[in-house]
């Protein structure tokens, strides 16, 4: 009967540990597609110097994602600071700087390794091995955390339709397929955007900051960011003028869950067996005192 | 050999007419039903109706506040993260009688397990009003799309599956309202695998309801985020659960006084003044932990701010006064006093717990979050729908000691006994 017992809290506790397994594997995922090296994300170099503010950028976007709600808002105010929206992918802004106007390019950046997709309990939300991050509408559930946990605030989630989709860029993954660059470089008239693999990217970013050494604030917004993303900037003067977190550091944002995640089936497998043994124990010392009182003609 | 097969067939019609006839019976309400609870209640429920069909057909932005801002709002902040740390007591109380072993505490664990399950039902439903898309939640429960490396990934299972656990550890007193002895036996001899695998489940979702907050450690105000989160809320669950045993024990105490058990209503205000010992000690460790996290964190640089008195507040006024009140009752077997330590420390959980999620979640943003009256309206018809139902089942089930149906001897004597057998 003892082994009936242990068999029944070693099978709840290996069965909840079935549920919690394989965390490390899906971590891991993001992170083994660049460092095999067999498949080189590619990424995106916005160098602010260059941007015009045309704003052409958002237009090619609304153009190559109407159907999935995707607008381009004709009477946009530069006055007004803009962020992406659920129907807006991208947005360009004008900020007044120590060097005069300078516009910034802003859309989801695509990290290496994202918080969103980390925070995807059905994997709706997806680092692809091929750079983009995606989002996947039949395995959505609409939760919202993804939103919580991104540190650029990037998902925008439809709060007027019964039927709410989350809005982000997706680096025109499904151009991307086909051969072709994303629709905002491929139409951007100021050359302020370049499509390629990342660590090429960063090359070229690197060159460019020693070619014109006064232009560029020696820094690759984008590089170390988070662990590094997708979309790399350049810029004229501290990044945080141009609106960007500069307080978010180098760690990958999965990171801060992956202890307590570790944790899991760690206490999922001792925890059960050790409060057997305490309720053992405490149940063999009350039967010793309800033996001892009976003894004393006391039961 | 027929006619046995026929006089069989017979029999089990005759008792399936009888427990027909039985549930029909037990499923009319018991008392007046125009009473002013019902009614107020009963409206509430009413225009929640009204308001979640909008909701559903309109989306949430249709009647929430919620915002690209803030995409989680009251009734994530209060329903679930609040709701489950009071649901607290049930995984507390268990591991008190069932592993520990005392039993002074047995009377009130049926009616704290049912209070738990409830609680999860109702809050952790809510849940789904919240969801934007929730026909697909069903999504991380079957293949394909294991979210594993997510902390809701666990919240979510663990939830469930705890709903289950608490649901076998409560069985019991379902087969003794419809007079199954030999299911009940079987059922009790459950009760101890589900006790420790709920206690195991309620550790990691407790914590890991502040684990969510892990990825969110810019948006959330310093005075609040920390690494330790998870374990804070875990610890603040324990006084959290047993604060709402303790509240909800004195009000079910009197609106249910003809369905209190002798035993019960022998030792109930032992039970209260013990509770409230232990719950001063969870509070010391708590606030222990919380003066470390302090420290660590350098947090006196934003003490001069509103949120540092906003802060200060909670942690003085509705940790270490309620942990004060709870020793001063405990000395003086002042009941009065522990209530009102009770219900101090439930208003600071439900400020901590929306500090976190609502109050101090990007507080530098230039347009705050407030919910809408239409959140907090569903909301209270939320409590509204699980106060109906927890009535129901008090007064059909022995869960506060009045054997009905099936003779009771000492259900905690036999439930042991029966484990033992297993």
């Amino acid at each position: 009967m003892d082994r009936r017992d242990l068999l029944k809290t070693m099978g709840a506790a290996a069965g909840a540990a079935l549920v919690s397994g394989g965390l490390k594997a899906e971590q891991g995922e993001a992170a083994t597609a660049q460092s095999l090296g067999t498949a080189e994300p590619v990424a995106i170099l916005v160098d602010t110097t260059k941007c015009i503010g045309c704003r052409t950028c958002e237009w090619a976007c609304a153009e190559a994602h109407r159907e999935a709600g995707v607008e381009f808002p004709e009477d946009a105010d530069f006055s007004v600071v803009r962020t992406t929206s659920d129907k807006q992918w991208t947005v360009v802004n004008r900020y007044e700087t120590e060097k005069g106007i300078v516009y910034a390019k802003k859309q989801c950046m695509h990290c290496l390794q994202p918080a969103c997709a980390t925070a995807c309990l059905t994997r709706a939300m997806r680092k692809t091995p091929e750079g983009p991050v995606t989002w996947t509408e039949d395995r959505c559930m609409g939760c919202r955390f993804c939103m919580v946990s991104c540190p650029f605030d990037m998902p925008k989630f439809e709060y007027h339709s019964a039927v709410p989709r989350i809005q982000k860029c997706v680096m025109c993954s499904e151009r991307l397929a086909e051969g072709k660059q994303p629709a905002c470089v491929e139409n951007c008239p100021a050359g302020a955007l370049t499509f390629g693999p990342r660590s090429a990217l960063l090359e070229q970013a690197r060159q460019r900051i020693y070619a014109e050494p006064d232009t560029y604030v020696h820094q690759v917004y984008g590089e170390d960011e988070v662990g590094g993303t997708g979309w790399l900037y350049l810029a004229s003067v501290p990044f945080q003028q141009l609106g960007f977190r500069t307080d978010l550091g180098t760690t990958p944002f999965p990171t801060y869950t992956r202890e307590f995640l570790y944790a899991v089936p760690v206490v999922l497998t001792v925890v059960p067996p050790l409060l057997l043994a305490l309720s053992r124990a405490s149940r063999a010392r009350a039967a010793a005192q309800a033996e001892e009182h009976e003894e004393e003609g006391n039961p | 050999m027929t006619a046995v097969s026929q006089s069989r067939r017979a029999l089990v019609g005759a008792e399936l007419r009888r427990f027909g006839k039985f549930m029909l019976h037990e499923l009319k309400p018991k008392g007046r039903v125009l009473t002013p609870f019902n009614v107020i209640s009963g409206a509430i429920m009413l225009v929640a109706a009204v308001l979640l069909a909008i909701r559903f057909a309109r989306g949430l932005g249709a009647i929430t506040n919620l915002s690209q801002d803030y995409p989680w709002g009251f009734w994530i902040g209060f329903d679930v993260i609040t709701g489950v740390a009071f649901a607290g007591g049930a995984y507390v109380l268990t591991f008190m009688v069932y592993i520990l072993g005392q039993e002074k505490y047995h009377p009130i664990v049926r009616v704290t397990v049912l209070n738990g399950f409830l609680a999860y039902v109702f809050y952790a439903g809510a849940l789904l009003l919240d969801l934007g898309r929730p026909w697909r939640v069903i999504n991380p429960i079957i293949g394909n799309s294991f979210g594993v490396s997510s902390v809701l990934f666990l919240v979510a299972w663990h939830f469930m599956l705890y709903m289950m656990a608490e649901f076998v550890e409560f069985s019991p007193a379902v087969a003794e309202w419809l007079g199954w002895r030999r299911v009940r036996r079987f059922l009790a001899g459950l009760t101890l695998g589900a006790v420790i695998f709920g206690i195991t489940l309620s550790l990691l979702h407790q914590s890991g309801l502040g684990a969510l907050y892990l990825m969110a450690r810019d948006k959330v105000h310093p005075l609040w985020y920390s690494e330790f989160i998870p374990i804070l809320f875990l610890v603040s669950s324990i006084f959290a659960g047993l604060s709402m045993v303790i509240f909800e024990g004195t009000i079910t105490h009197k609106v249910f006084r003809h369905r209190v058990g002798a035993a019960l209503h022998a030792s109930h205000d032992d039970i209260v003044v013990g509770l409230a010992r232990i719950a001063a000690g969870a509070m010391f460790v708590y606030l222990f932990l919380q003066l470390l996290v302090f420290v660590h964190g350098q947090r006196w640089v934003y003490l001069g701010t509103g949120l540092g008195a906003w802060y200060l507040l909670e942690m003085v006024g509705l940790v270490a006064l309620p942990a004060a009140l709870f020793i001063q009752g405990y000395r003086g077997r002042d009941l009065r006093v522990i209530r009102t330590a009770a219900v101090l420390t439930l208003l600071g959980i439900v400020l901590n717990r929306l500090n976190v999620s609502v109050i101090g979640f990007k507080w530098y943003a230039p347009v705050r979050y407030v919910p809408s009256w239409m959140e907090i309206e569903v909301t209270l018809a939320v409590i509204a729908a699980e106060l109906w139902v927890f009535r129901w089942v008090v007064n059909r089930m022995p869960v506060l000691g009045t054997a009905v149906g099936l003779v009771r001897d000492q259900p905690s004597r036999e439930a042991r006994a029966g484990v033992l057998a297993a």
